[in-house]
């Protein structure tokens, strides 16, 4: 886990601390964000983050196959109904980064799309 | 060296390859062989039959239609023509699918040049992988040759995540590892092979395994669809080249929040639609591109 947590690290050019789970439930220390991907929207659409709060988002498709892609931050985890996909984080950086379905779902693939919104803590 | 070409630098560059063709051959022999081994095709690219959406084309029946016309009314036709993907608009019932498959297939039969080479777009074949399409126009990559250059189809859409996969990655290098390094080659391709705009999914998620392979020769050309307006670009030595859409355009990477369909205009029917012409024989001179306005000039 260590391994893979410092690739992502890399990969994400030190804007997040990333590791990309499967099956593994939420740790206690960290905020649980479900986000569902349904033909053809991200619920929510807007995600917004604390910099520097550990959260794990938590994906789930009811119907298709689905992808989630955050090409700013080269972070992206496919979604297969029947399974939670986890992609746990640190956000660095604070901005606003887009996201889509980059795996192609039908008609209405093209508009879904979201915000990452990344703010600075709460004091 | 990655980045955009200018038109007018691309022109200029192929004039004065042309300049450099014509003066250091002249009085040669090789001369008039080697201009008998040029030859003309058309792209033409996302004519999405099917769609119906108002707003962006009120006339999504005929354009397809207007497009097989203009190509027919060319005054050279040409050699052959490449039709780079996303045929039909999408749907989740294969029964449609089929039916615009088989009307697409129809329309075009209409085109007077019988030799069309078609490819698939995420439309077309990313629900299926690729079954219907094949069913209707065969294999979705492949190669053949046309005089001196060496055509090659990726397919990058028929994997509903985008990649080109390993036993087609396989494939290309070797097919393409039978060639001269010097052979012209031309890629035909529906997404980008580079990341032009991965956050509106205008990349292959594997496109820089097929740069590699195609890296190491020196002639090779992309022209691919999928983001519905022209546009150049050059990864290394190799220019890549998008078209327009039969259906209805979409804004440059960026320009405003939503990748939405540009509005049609009453005042200028077709306006940003059409096709083009290539021109060429491979190698040295790069090929000469002339886009042709789907709305009259």
């Amino acid at each position: 886990m260590r391994v893979a947590r410092r690739r992502f690290v890399a990969a994400g050019a030190g804007a997040f601390m990333v590791a990309l789970f499967r099956g593994v439930g939420a740790q206690s220390d960290e905020k649980a964000i479900p986000v569902i991907a349904r033909k053809f929207v991200f619920l929510p659409n807007q995600i917004t983050l604390e910099r520097g709060e550990p959260v794990v988002l938590e994906f789930t498709a009811p119907e298709v196959v689905m992808g989630f892609n955050v090409p700013a931050l080269k972070l992206r985890t496919d979604i297969v109904p029947g399974q939670v996909a986890r992609l746990r984080l640190v956000p660095e950086q604070e901005g606003t980064f887009d996201f889509l379905c980059d795996v192609f779902c039908g008609d209405g693939h093209e508009g879904m799309s979201g915000h990452l919104i990344v703010v600075a803590r709460a004091a | 060296m990655h980045g955009n070409i200018d038109r007018r630098d691309f022109l200029r560059l192929a004039g004065l390859g042309g300049v450099a063709f014509a003066s250091g051959l002249s009085g040669c022999a090789d001369l008039a062989a080697t201009r008998t081994r040029d030859f003309h095709f058309v792209q033409l690219s996302d004519s999405h039959w099917g769609f119906n959406g108002p707003a962006v084309n009120p006339e999504a029946a005929t354009t397809l239609k207007r497009a097989v016309a203009a190509v027919n009314a060319l005054s050279q036709p040409p050699d052959f023509i490449v039709f780079t993907g996303d045929l039909t608009h999408t749907t989740d019932d294969p029964q449609v699918r089929r039916t615009r498959l088989r009307e697409f297939k129809a329309i075009v039969a209409e085109l007077d040049v019988r030799d069309i080479r078609f490819l698939p777009g995420e439309h077309d074949a990313s629900l299926d992988r690729g079954e219907a399409f094949q069913e209707f126009f065969g294999p979705t990559h492949y190669s053949f040759d046309y005089k001196d250059v060496h055509f090659v189809a990726v397919d990058n859409v028929s994997d509903p995540g985008a990649r080109v996969g390993n036993e087609q990655l396989a494939w290309l290098a070797a097919d393409l590892d039978k060639l001269d390094k010097e052979a012209p080659i031309v890629v035909l391709t529906h997404r980008p092979l580079f990341d032009l705009a991965p956050q509106w999914d205008w990349a292959t998620r594997d496109g820089e395994q097929v740069l590699a392979i195609l890296m190491p020769h020196e002639y090779v050309t992309v022209f691919y669809g999928h983001i519905h307006q022209e546009h150049h670009y050059m990864t290394g030595h190799i220019p890549h080249y998008a078209a327009k859409s039969l259906i209805f355009p979409l804004p440059v990477a960026g320009s405003q929040p939503k990748r939405e369909p540009l509005r049609w205009d009453p005042a200028h029917p077709f306006q940003d639609l059409g096709f083009r012409e290539i021109t060429g024989g491979g190698g040295a001179t790069p090929f000469a591109v002339h886009e042709l306005p789907l709305g009259g000039a």
